[in-house]
């Protein structure tokens, strides 16, 4: 009788569903004390509404325990969230979880999975997808924009709404499933796909043009004036080796811990310069 | 041009949602394409809106919020630039050399309301203490104003302005070399986003795929989609085929001689068969 019990779900649709329409505001009140920890308890409050349907002392230590600090790549909130309902469950029902085994699984998941959310969602999921709608955009296409809002917000939702179910369903045992490997080779599969985009992008969409004369030749057959430029030499050897170099000086810069905007107006002072001098058009 | 109060009043809740976006982070209502598209629908002149929107996509490509830390603002100044471009008829080169300096300005905003937000974090607290549910979903959703206000109050101070003598006069006043300049570092200023985004995943055994998009794209004539779908490939390959993730395999037989004896025999049963 008492197993029976324990396997039976408290939480139907509709507890999940409003969890899942809450966590579209995850990040809301973001703030450098606790960050996500208003947030977590704000998804958090329909499972706690169904558990302590009382305002009792229970409740109240409910609600406290979701208020630490907490903090991962947002969309990975979601998956954290339905094992954390799950184990809210579980000691609603008498299972020997205290406050620092629920506050140990969510600190514990929040950073592998911030270290694989980071680099799939903001390294390769979006600039690519922001990449693919910015070409169309440039020519002036209401399809880029449209393109990168919809195929964005299909992958968001769906893994939100997926992974939270998921999570739930799973319980702790989420963990086992991170610890088989799965994890890591989204991450090593997402970075080779994200460096590839890069280094298509890095080639097709920057534009560095050095127009500079290196020698001025008559053809002695036809007389025609020949031009050699420094841009005509480069593009012989590789097509947009220039921009291949100035992203590796970057790529240092950042690693030295330069901000990106003093790169930017780094940038600024070059074009001109060199826009004034006639080296760079 | 000056701007209707229909205008204004619209242009003050676009920038309201691009703010909310922006700490949000869900819907990418803070990013430009969508951002500048749709403050160029208020202004009138769609297509514009989206060209600065795909140009300044592409500079803001790597601008992420990690952790702790703040990426430059792209809410704040996908707005503003775009009202520059098309109200205060700039062009597009200039548009994007002020949404740089915007960008850093809109930074420091980004700080200061997510310090202001640490306040509901104490009201919630005492909600917490009294067991009010309800108190939460405020405060919660509160915070979600001030970032909007961040936005859309600057972004209404330049749409009363922009269509002044003084603020047309100054835009004018801008010379031609530096236009000029500010064109060509737009076409390099992009790399900063992609090196922040190869930073990020640099791992040394997988940078031959940077040089090899690198290269296809240098050589070859593929589209982006093609480019997606042949990355995609080699990702899938790559994940089955590196040993980082076959050792578990190899491990196993090594540990059970037996069963590897087994599927050995099997497999010279099959042979001579």
């Amino acid at each position: 009788m008492a197993t029976e019990k324990k396997d039976e779900r408290l939480f139907g649709r509709k507890e999940i569903n409003n969890a899942f329409w809450r966590s579209n505001f995850w990040q809301a009140s973001w703030n450098f004390e606790r960050m996500h920890a208003l947030g977590f308890l704000f998804v958090m409050v329909p499972f706690l509404k169904k558990l302590y349907p009382e305002n009792n002392e229970d409740r109240r230590q409910a609600m406290k325990r979701h208020l630490e600090f907490f903090n991962t790549q947002p969309f990975m909130g979601s998956p954290i969230l339905g094992v954390t309902a799950a184990m809210e469950e579980q000691r609603r029902k008498g299972a020997p979880i205290d406050d620092g085994a629920i506050n140990g699984l969510k600190v514990g998941m929040m950073g592998p999975l911030a270290g694989v959310g980071d680099p799939i969602w903001w390294g390769t999921a979006r600039p690519i997808i922001a990449a693919l709608g910015a070409g169309l955009a440039l020519n002036g296409s209401i399809l880029g924009p449209i393109l990168f809002f919809v195929l964005f917000n299909v992958l968001r939702v769906g893994f939100r709404y997926w992974s939270l179910d998921y999570g739930y369903r799973t319980g702790t045992n989420l963990i086992k499933d991170m610890s088989g490997g799965l994890l890591q080779k989204l991450t090593v599969g997402s970075s080779v796909l994200g460096l590839f985009i890069m280094g298509a992008l890095v080639n097709e969409w920057t534009t560095i043009n050095v127009p500079l004369v290196v020698s001025r030749a008559e053809n002695p057959e036809t007389g025609e004036e020949v031009v050699t430029t420094v841009q005509g030499i480069l593009d012989q050897l590789i097509p947009g080796l220039l921009p291949l170099l100035l992203t590796f000086l970057v790529m240092w810069l950042l690693r030295r811990k330069v901000s990106p905007l003093t790169i930017i107006l780094g940038i600024f002072v070059v074009g001109i310069v060199g826009y004034w001098l006639g080296w760079l058009a | 041009m000056a701007l209707s109060t229909l205008q204004i009043v619209l242009l003050f809740l676009v920038a309201g949602i691009a703010g909310m976006g922006s700490v949000l982070d869900e819907f990418q209502m803070h990013r430009p394409l969508i951002a500048c598209t749709l403050t160029g629908l208020v202004l009138g002149d769609l297509t514009t809106g989206i060209i600065i929107g795909g140009t300044l996509e592409m500079i803001a490509l790597g601008w992420m919020n990690i952790g702790a830390a703040q990426a430059p603002d792209a809410a704040l100044a996908s707005i503003i630039s775009t009202i520059f471009v098309i109200a205060g008829n700039q062009d597009i080169g200039a548009g994007i050399a002020l949404a740089i300096p915007l960008a850093a300005a809109g930074q420091v905003l980004t700080i200061v309301a997510r310090t202001v937000t640490v306040f509901f974090q104490h009201g919630a607290d005492k909600a917490a203490e009294e067991g009010n549910f309800r108190m939460i979903d405020i405060l919660h959703i509160s915070a979600l104003f001030v970032q909007a206000l961040r936005v859309a109050v600057p972004a209404l101070i330049v749409a009363l302005t922009v269509g002044t003598d003084a603020v047309q006069n100054f835009l004018g006043a801008i010379p031609e070399v530096i236009i000029g300049g500010l064109n060509v570092a737009g076409g390099m200023i992009v790399v900063v986003g992609y090196a922040m985004v190869i930073n990020m995943m640099r791992t040394r055994s997988l940078m031959p795929f940077l040089f090899l998009g690198f290269t296809m794209a240098a050589f070859g004539d593929y589209n982006l989609v093609g480019m997606g779908i042949i990355g995609l490939v080699l990702a899938l390959l790559y994940v089955q085929l590196s040993p980082q993730f076959n050792q578990p395999a190899a491990a196993r037989t090594a540990a059970d001689p037996e069963g590897s004896k087994d599927s050995l025999d099997d497999d010279l049963d099959d042979e001579l068969d």
